[in-house]
């Protein structure tokens, strides 16, 4: 074993030359969470559309709300990745194509909408189930105190669904972070990618990796103590949340 | 909309992406399943264990894995694997490590942190009483694991078992990160080389989206097949 350590390589000037290696991993953390905010939101306000779809009584929006969910679920991320990337600007009218590809930020926008799609089909999933748990009660009550059945839903069935998916969300939500690692295949300059080109250029590879390791894990235990404040304070007495739809005796 | 593109390129390098590249793909997920299931139900049964210190080395372990991207994994173990040779072997250089071993080697330690989860899930879901009754029957911890808890809780998370496999099939294509001969490997070379990155990324999406939902309904069929009735 004869790997030389070198911890004090983050304090070294990086050769992009705007600062030290420290700097350049900040950054990488900075791109990963603009991409798994950004795409968080898209996915969460995609999924509940599609995921309280999936509950109407309409038969072929159901399907087609199934599907949806299919699609998104079946094929890697790495691949969806690749189809935003290279393949859909071939498929869209020329103009549009060309737009696409000067993008100063195409990978960010790029991986924005691929994960914000891919994890859509997820929250989409877990929106569905909430509704699903709820007592069919509720929906009765809603259309018999005279509430249109959007009412219902924006009233009576969604804020209910949505206090008790937060355990199922934030990890949904840890996922949409760690997934958003893929998008350095397309160039995306986020955390792994920063500590990836730190070891090329350094060839400090285990202190490169540590750093990304730990700046992952802290990011982690910031959301799940966040989201543990959020779901206590939306906890609605009697219900325990986290359980949803299980049968007890 | 098409006409621009050559979807033959399909037909010229199917026997390379087929033979070369899925089966790269399958053998890596068939042995990682096998490897990854074993190891994780050995860190279940760790993390439920009397011992405090087996119970915290495998929590933290799971917990560190599941909380770093896959693709961070893959670049870890990549650097990682020569110097834990070497390390085993008493070599003095970083032995070298091929790329199958190498990702087969990641794949079984990431996904063993997942299928660890999953065995951990199905022995809590059998009652206590059957453990007190195998111990009563003289059989010890390994005789009382092995023949009454572990193929109950095998049965009852086999359908749970199989999506988390669909999921580790499509993980695999994420070599692609170490230039690895995969199938998304195989394609982006073909499609980098003859300049068709459309046909090829279209074809190798749909042939994911058929395996992958072909399982995912077969896993179906099965939940409602080995569902026990109580």
């Amino acid at each position: 074993m004869n790997y030389n350590w070198n911890w004090r390589i983050f304090w070294e000037p990086s050769p992009d030359g705007v600062g030290t290696y420290m700097d350049t991993l900040l950054s990488g953390l900075e791109w990963t969470l603009a991409t798994a905010l950004s795409a968080w939101l898209m996915a969460l306000i995609i999924g509940t559309i599609i995921g309280t779809i999936r509950t109407t009584p309409n038969k072929v929006a159901v399907r087609i709300a199934n599907a949806y969910v299919e699609l998104f679920r079946n094929v890697p991320l790495l691949v969806q990745m690749f189809l935003w990337y290279f393949v859909m600007p071939e498929l869209v009218p020329e103009s549009i194509g060309n737009w696409l590809k000067s993008l100063q930020n195409a990978p960010f926008v790029t991986a924005v909408l691929c994960l914000g799609f891919f994890t859509s089909s997820r929250v989409a999933v877990q929106v569905s189930a909430g509704i699903q748990s709820l007592p069919r009660g509720q929906k009765l009550a809603g259309t018999a105190l005279g509430l249109t059945l959007p009412q219902t839903y924006r009233y009576v069935l969604l804020p209910m669904a949505f206090r008790i998916i937060v355990p199922p969300l934030t990890s949904e939500f840890l996922n949409i972070i760690k997934n958003s690692a893929v998008a350095l295949t397309i160039g995306l300059m986020e955390l792994t990618a920063r500590a990836r080109s730190m070891q090329e250029f350094s060839f400090q590879v285990f202190e490169a990796f540590t750093a990304a390791t730990i700046l992952y894990i802290v990011v982690n235990v910031v959301v799940v103590f966040l989201m543990r404040w959020i779901e206590k304070r939306v906890a609605v007495p009697g219900f325990i949340s986290g359980s949803t739809g299980t049968g007890g005796h | 909309m098409f006409a621009n593109f050559d979807f033959n390129v399909i037909q010229r390098s199917w026997v390379y992406l087929f033979q070369t590249g899925m089966t790269f793909t399958l053998e890596l997920t068939a042995l990682a399943m096998i490897g990854g299931i074993i190891l994780g139900t050995l860190l279940a049964m760790m993390r439920l264990s009397k011992f405090r210190l087996l119970a915290s080395v495998a929590t933290g372990y799971v917990n560190l894995i599941r909380s770093i991207p896959l693709v961070l994994v893959i670049f870890w173990f990549y650097f990682l694997v020569p110097y834990i040779g070497a390390w085993l072997i008493g070599a003095s250089e970083p032995i070298k490590v091929g790329a199958f071993s190498s990702s087969l080697i990641t794949f079984i330690l990431f996904e063993a942190a997942y299928y660890c989860e999953i065995m951990r899930a199905g022995i809590q879901s059998i009652p206590r009483g059957q453990v007190f009754a195998g111990y009563a029957l003289g059989m010890n911890y390994w005789q009382t694991m092995g023949n009454v808890v572990l193929p109950q809780a095998f049965r009852n998370m086999i359908p749970v078992l199989l999506t988390q496999t669909i999921v580790l099939f499509q993980d695999v294509s994420l070599v692609y990160v170490l230039s690895i001969t995969d199938f998304v490997g195989a394609a982006s070379k073909v499609a980098q080389r003859d300049g068709r990155l459309v046909e090829m990324y279209l074809f190798v999406a749909v042939v994911y989206f058929v395996l992958c939902y072909a399982l995912s309904m077969l896993v179906k069929r099965l939940q409602q097949r080995v569902a026990i009735i109580r």
